[in-house]
């Protein structure tokens, strides 16, 4: 540490965590106001504190982002990098609460805990993207999971929430033990934990073989939570237990922000064997996700092979070059996250009490009984499949373009192969949706008002990135300027 | 001459029905007044497009009514739209087809009447767009949305098995146009621009690194999008089922215009990017035209379904107009543009003439008719009209682009015109048959006897194609006027190629 001398943490290095405290005292005070409240008063309130917690960590990102540098004795850094995925993660947040008043009503689950655990683990996430230092990585990442573990398994009546909330804590446990292991031996081999070391070391010449083990491990820990294959066995099961918003929440922010640390490793510390790395687990990402997805009649598990086949095309962007590489891998979160939300928003207020509507058998006729809600749907699927005027289009077509302009056509071939396999099982669900006849024993409610603007949100989004996406790409743009300078 | 008129024409054109799609979703749904919405917006629309033949310069070569506009700064993709003589008569045609197809699907389209209309609507806008597109990233990106509507339409509204016909359709195309994608975005990677005449320019003047040896899967990638959408001979079981499938609106616009997608891509971008890898693949492309020719007419031969029957006599015209285009001569591609037009105008007639029995009798099978000319005489008149332009009578529009069509191809090889010949005697067989079968003798079955006449609206639908095809082949040179001096442009590097082969 050179900076020993300086003890006391300057206000600058508040600012510099700003997002993060605020979500903390929001949280806490959502974990102290529930014993006081009345139980079925306590979901609205709480809702509502979580909402604003949410929001407030949304204008703190932005207040913050006039204060880019490093804080915290180098260990955050502020930068278009960081306020990109912390506007996402508070955004994202604000969504999943939104779909989850209806949710928690519904379901009748109990609200304290569930508000606070998702604004504990936007923290962790938050912290990830703005993280600069292997150790405190690992306690971002560890603060995201623990709260993604409880969360998933946060149905306790359905013993397959349970089932779903202890796989994914043993395994993730075993990823996070495997990143941990990762980040010490890259520790012994340059002798740093701060990425910026890490990167003059490694760029300096000679590379340790140590360094090529650390970066496979931490790769392996990572690879996980993003749900990347071989390490992707895990995610039908827990997205097929795990109450829909939660499913919604972490397909998309946890994800976000383990990408955000994917990007600094490979790109700002300049890992050494990324290439091939990535290659294998791309391209084995988009088969196995869309092969597996292509058999699926429950909407969930469909949309859980989905996630892991997008996994693939992202990590796509991992092997380009970073100029390319880094505004497109930012941009398909942004635009994945989006659409992933908003689908299983739609997923969670059809399920309706216990989840009980989740197979593709109960979509049919949706189109007819409520033409609203099959639009929006339709939306969200288009977009996953990657048609123009939607953010799923252009996230695709800057992954490519960047993997062509490094020369990576076998991939990009695989990628375009996949695309095309994958239109046929999303074109499925629009097909059951509009071309079946209507079953009349599915309920469809008329949708709730924070349903409605959660939605009203993720299209607009999605639309918007699918239609102007050039001032997202442009600011993501800035972080490879700033990486390569 | 009105300028600022000019520089929107293209974009109020194009986006007009949309816009009207969008207004309709807040309609209340009361059929009546929607059907008739859409009536007066795809009218309005046609009759804005008809500035565009009034206003052409004849004289200018190149694009006119241009629009370039920056949309995204990165990747580089502008809002360039413009239109030659081919691309305008093009979007004439389907803004002359789509009220139709609103007067045709009025009363056959009962459930669920807001949302046909609206992807009708959408489906316009959309297949205007991929004919003035000049920046190949928003030409697919017309393209891709041709696609929804379009299986949306067949797999709602289309007959028993329709989901299986979209999804055909969908699948089809869709995996077609990855491969397009795919060489655009090569295209982009080394020249950074989407422009198509910048990449042009690019192209010819050798600025592009590596071209010679990705030429060739470029020019493939291209043209088995193309080659799906027109259909060309192996990639054409999705139409059959198709058009069987779909309303009769869907039918008229997917012969009508959504083919010609194909045939107008390979003109514009396989024969405007890769002139040399054009000239190498056409004995095996204009052989595969032939095929589409002969093998559909024989297939029409033996349907007893009168809309399959429709359907196979479509890839056999499509046959002629590859063969016309690969033919590289202003004859064979003047011909070319001129079938495409007079396909759209009389099969889609055709399409709405079978719907119009369908509507009355629910079944497309020839053997269910039979001496409908006694009840219904001007049904069998207009039909009997239709099906000769079809067949290419002279004096109407089928003979026009067939001759021309047939005449370049005699002089890019004789075998070829002889062989595309057959095709016009082929055509007279199975239409003729068909309609000596469904009209001539006795009526056959009791049900066909009291069926009634056309009614005013169904007239209303058939008098424009009718007196379209009549004048169409009476003076071509209305059409050819405009179409020649873009032929010509687009054949200009075949020319230097020759004299640059000869010249060696």
């Amino acid at each position: 540490m050179n900076h020993a001398a300086q003890v006391i943490p300057q206000a600058a290095d508040y600012i510099r965590l700003l997002p993060e405290i605020v979500l903390s005292i929001f949280g806490m005070v959502i974990m102290l106001l529930d014993p006081l409240m009345d139980e079925r008063r306590s979901q609205r309130i709480l809702g509502a504190v979580a909402l604003a917690g949410s929001l407030a960590a949304l204008a703190a990102t932005l207040f913050q982002a006039q204060y880019p540098g490093l804080g915290f004795w180098n260990m955050i850094q502020v930068d278009a990098f960081s306020v990109f995925f912390h506007f996402l993660v508070a955004a994202v947040a604000a969504v999943v609460i939104l779909t989850s008043y209806e949710y928690m009503e519904v379901q009748e689950i109990r609200a304290g805990e569930y508000y606070g655990l998702i604004l504990f683990g936007a923290v962790g996430m938050s912290l990830m993207s703005s993280a600069v230092e292997l150790v405190l990585i690992f306690i971002a990442l560890e603060i995201s999971s623990i709260s993604t573990y409880v969360l998933a398994g946060f149905r306790r009546r359905a013993a397959i929430s349970s089932e779903a909330s202890v796989k994914y804590f043993l395994l993730g446990s075993f990823a996070t033990a495997f990143f941990l292991y990762g980040v010490a031996l890259m520790f012994g081999a340059t002798g740093s934990t701060s990425i910026k070391d890490i990167g003059n070391v490694l760029r300096s010449g000679q590379i340790p073989a140590l360094a090529y083990v650390g970066v496979a491990l931490m790769f392996v820990g990572l690879g996980f939570k993003v749900a990347a294959a071989p390490f992707h066995i895990w995610t039908p099961d827990v997205y097929e237990g795990a109450p829909s918003p939660v499913v919604g929440f972490m397909s998309t922010a946890p994800k976000a922000a383990v990408f955000a640390v994917l990007l600094r490793l490979m790109f700002e510390a300049n890992a050494p064997g990324r290439i091939w790395l990535i290659w294998v687990v791309a391209a084995l990402s988009m088969t196995i996700g869309n092969l597996g997805a292509l058999v699926q009649d429950n909407v969930k598990r469909l949309l859980a092979y989905s996630s892991i086949a997008h996994a693939g095309y992202l990590l796509i962007a991992f092997a380009a070059l970073p100029n390319n590489g880094i505004p497109a891998a930012m941009f398909y979160t942004a635009a994945y996250a989006a659409m992933n939300v908003g689908a299983f928003a739609v997923v969670s207020h059809f399920a309706s009490a216990g989840e009980r509507y989740v197979t593709l058998e109960d979509y049919s006729g949706l189109g007819s009984r409520s033409p609203l809600l099959a639009a929006i749907l339709t939306i969200f699927l288009l977009s996953l499949i990657g048609i123009p005027i939607t953010g799923g289009f252009f996230a695709k077509f800057y992954v490519f373009s960047a993997a062509l302009q490094a020369n990576l056509v076998g991939l990009v071939i695989i990628g375009v192969i996949n695309s095309a396999v994958a239109a046929y099982y999303y074109l499925r669900v629009i097909v059951v949706i509009y071309m079946r006849e209507p079953r009349e024993d599915v309920p469809v409610s008329p949708i709730p008002a924070g349903l409605g603007v959660a939605l009203a949100i993720s299209v607009v989004a999605t639309i918007y990135l699918g239609v102007l996406p050039g001032r997202v790409l442009e600011y993501a743009g800035k972080t490879a300027a700033e990486w390569t300078r | 001459m009105n300028s600022t008129l000019d520089s929107w024409i293209l974009t109020l054109v194009t986006f007009i029905p949309l816009a009207g799609g969008i207004l309709l979703i807040m309609f209340p749904r009361r059929d009546r007044d929607i059907r008739l919405f859409a009536l007066v917006v795809s009218l309005l629309d046609f009759v804005l497009s008809l500035h565009l033949p009034t206003h052409f310069q004849h004289a200018q070569a190149g694009f006119q009514y241009e629009v370039n506009r920056l949309w995204i700064a990165n990747p580089n993709i502008h809002y360039h739209m413009g239109a030659d003589g081919i691309s305008m008569w093009l979007v004439v045609l389907t803004t002359f087809l789509t009220p139709l197809c609103v007067l045709i699907s009025w009363k056959s389209i009962h459930e669920r009447v807001k949302e046909f209309f609206i992807l009708l609507l959408i489906l316009e806008t959309a297949l205007i767009g991929v004919f003035i597109s000049l920046d190949l990233f928003l030409f697919y990106f017309f393209w891709e949305a041709t696609l929804i509507p379009m299986a949306l339409l067949i797999g709602i509204y289309g007959h028993g098995r329709r989901v299986y016909a979209a999804i055909k359709f969908f699948l089809y195309t869709m995996i077609a146009s990855m491969f397009m994608l795919a060489a655009i975005l090569w295209l982009y990677a080394k020249t950074g621009t989407f422009d198509f005449t910048a990449i042009q320019t690019a192209i010819s003047s050798g600025q592009v690194e590596n071209f010679a040896a990705a030429a060739p899967w470029l020019f493939l990638g291209f043209f088995v999008a193309f080659a799906v959408k027109v259909p060309l001979f192996p990639f054409h079981t999705w139409l059959p089922d198709a058009h069987v499938e779909a309303p009769t609106a869907g039918s008229v616009l997917l012969a009508g215009v959504l083919l010609k997608m194909g045939t107008y891509g390979m003109l514009r971008f396989n024969l405007g990017l890769f002139p040399e890898q054009s000239r190498s693949n056409a004995p095996w492309i204009m052989v595969l035209g032939l095929i589409g020719i002969i093998y559909g007419a024989l297939v029409a031969m033996v349907q007893p379904n009168m809309k399959k029957l429709i359907a196979y006599s479509s890839i056999s015209h499509l046959g002629f107009v590859v063969l016309g285009i690969f033919s590289f001569t202003p004859l064979g591609l003047d011909g070319a543009t001129f079938v495409m037009l007079a396909h759209g105008v009389s099969t889609g007639a055709l399409f709405m003439l079978a719907g119009i029995i369908y509507e009355r009798r629910h079944t497309y099978e020839i053997s269910d008719f039979g001496g409908l000319a006694t009840p219904m005489p001007v049904y069998a008149t207009f039909f009997s009209f239709i099906v000769l332009s079809s067949v290419g009578l002279p004096l109407l529009n089928g003979f026009v682009g067939e001759f021309l069509v047939l005449s370049g191809a005699f002089r890019a090889r004789a075998i070829y015109g002889i062989l595309g010949a057959t095709g016009v005697i082929w055509s007279a067989c199975y239409l003729l048959w068909m309609y000596q079968r469904v009209f001539f003798g006795k009526v056959k079955h009791e049900v066909n006897a009291t069926l009634p006449d056309l009614s005013g609206r169904e007239q209303a639908a058939l008098w424009p194609p009718a007196v379209t095809a009549l004048v169409m082949g009476v003076v071509p040179l209305l059409w050819l006027n405009a179409i020649d001096p873009a032929v010509q442009s687009v054949l200009a590097p075949f020319t230097q190629l020759a004299s640059k082969v000869v010249g060696r």
